[in-house]
């Protein structure tokens, strides 16, 4: 086996890199926040609205606000074509981008309201349950709600025996193990940590300190982008 | 900070629980990292090729098997199938309602299939009756007939006792077709995964949850170990986060909790 400083990936990448992101703020101006984000292959765009009143009325919370998620796959997002019916998978990662972004949000600021996040996956190359997470947490931003911290997510695993940063498709289905895991840098926290494949404790713990490594990178660009879209701004009023 | 059964336990009641674990006991005496009392019997349906009844304190789940054949999903094509299908029936609890399946069975039965999956707990390349076109399908239906809690471990027990107890009726092709064979075996299991449940309550952490716990808590994590102590699935679950920390302590307490609720369905650590 070569070492792991030589061994290349499928896609060319080293153990420990991350696919190439690119993350946009404000691109949806219906939305009252937005992110698209490119991950590798992946392309997904995530709308935020709210927070505002909560309809149906009756599940409205008179002492906090609602975070309120839906993660969905695009019928072309993968080959061959799904259906457009939100899947079991996708009804899972709903709930578990919910309880990812959740901490992040001051909640109990908007009694009896709801913040509605849309991610739409219009392309799939694995790990888009992270890069969803990823680009909500910026239109949150981009919505102006107040957040505890940027929430980052990327996901570690294991593929032909090593330990490997951010699975792309092809690892994710033919790999031995996919740890995604959702994190808030400065609070040092976890807000997503799934995992299936087969890992040892000591493996394990190697690909938990990876990803908490591939979000803070993550975070950088989260941060960029976020500034971009100001800046652009601050030009355009200068002028 | 609600996330479990949605369920309607009092203030004063998730008060007193989180008072209790703060100093370090439970409201029913036990201690953070005791379990409820585990019963595990096999053979509770007749008419299954592999049925299991678990209980866990007051948590009651049934889990039934079913071998059949299909097609192979197109991307195995050289391998079996198994589905796990998860119901909360309306007599488990006065807080559930008849209906399709909501998120928290769909996502009881995804974390449990996953730890049944990742443990290779059968050789899904060993389950072809016409390669590539048709491949054996193991049903696991699982019933929660009492929620009181920690479905996830309860629903993991009884799938794997389950699939032990498994006779598996033989398929065999006669002129072109899947016909049975009239024979069974035993089904061959290879690993034999267990799951424990945490839940984080006042930032401590607690093993196998009730479900006023679960009205209780701030997140819940679940681990899968096989008999070797290789994890092979995890589920972070709940509105608020994990330290790195409580990540570690969770994963070593599971490994030693794992042998001791495995010796339930294996009779022996």
């Amino acid at each position: 086996m070569s070492s792991d400083e030589e061994w290349r990936r499928v896609d060319g990448r080293r153990w420990n890199e991350l696919r190439e992101i690119r993350i946009e703020s404000g691109v949806l101006p219906n939305a009252d926040g937005s992110a698209y984000i490119e991950m590798g292959r992946n392309k997904i765009i995530v709308g935020v609205y709210g927070p505002r009143e909560m309809h149906p009325k009756h599940l409205a919370r008179p002492h906090t606000g609602i975070l309120r998620c839906r993660y969905h796959m695009a019928p072309f997002s993968t080959e061959p074509r799904r259906s457009p019916a939100p899947s079991r998978r996708d009804m899972e990662i709903t709930m578990v981008m919910r309880y990812a972004l959740e901490p992040a949000i001051f909640l109990e600021r908007y009694p009896r309201s709801t913040i509605d996040v849309y991610a739409e996956v219009l392309q799939a190359d694995g790990g888009t349950r992270c890069a969803s997470i990823t680009a909500a947490a910026v239109a949150l931003a981009d919505a102006g709600i107040p957040l505890k911290d940027l929430v980052a997510a990327c996901s570690a695993g294991k593929y032909e025996g090593r330990i490997v940063l951010d699975l792309n498709d092809h690892e994710d289905k033919y790999g031995e193990a996919d740890l995604p895991l959702a994190y808030m840098p400065n609070l040092g926290s976890i807000t997503l940590l799934q995992m299936d494949g087969l890992l040892s404790p000591e493996e394990l713990e190697r690909c938990i300190n990876l990803a908490i490594e591939g979000c803070k990178k993550i975070y950088e660009v989260q941060r960029e982008a976020l500034k971009r879209k100001y800046e652009v701004k601050k030009e355009a009023e200068g002028n | 900070m609600k996330s479990g059964r949605g369920g309607f336990t009092s203030r004063l009641k998730l008060k007193r629980i989180q008072e209790a674990i703060s100093s370090g006991k439970r409201l029913d005496g036990r201690g953070l990292e005791d379990y409820r009392d585990i019963k595990v019997k096999t053979g509770v349906i007749e008419k299954a090729d592999g049925s299991s009844e678990v209980f866990i304190g007051d948590t009651r789940v049934i889990a039934g098997i079913e071998i059949s054949y299909g097609p192979p999903f197109e991307d195995t094509p050289g391998e079996g199938i198994l589905i796990c299908n998860a119901e909360i029936v309306p007599l488990a609890s006065p807080d559930i309602e008849p209906g399709p399946p909501d998120e928290v069975s769909i996502e009881l039965a995804r974390v449990v299939d996953r730890g049944l999956r990742s443990a290779g707990i059968v050789d899904f390349s060993k389950m072809e009756i016409i390669p590539k076109k048709t491949v054996y399908v193991i049903n696991v239906d699982l019933f929660v007939l009492n929620h009181a809690g920690n479905l996830i471990d309860a629903s993991t027990l009884a799938a794997v006792a389950a699939l032990r107890s498994t006779i598996k009726p033989i398929f065999e092709v006669r002129n072109g077709e899947v016909v049975p064979s009239g024979r069974k075996e035993p089904l061959e299991i290879r690993s034999t995964p267990i799951s424990v449940t945490f839940s984080k309550i006042g930032g401590a952490l607690i093993v196998d949850p009730t479900s006023e716990e679960e009205d209780a808590m701030e997140t819940r994590l679940t681990i899968t170990l096989d008999e070797k102590g290789n994890v092979c699935a995890i589920q972070k679950s709940g509105p608020e986060a994990l330290t790195l920390e409580e990540v570690r302590k969770a994963i070593s307490i599971a490994a030693s909790k794992a042998p001791e609720i495995r010796s339930k369905i294996t009779g022996g650590i």
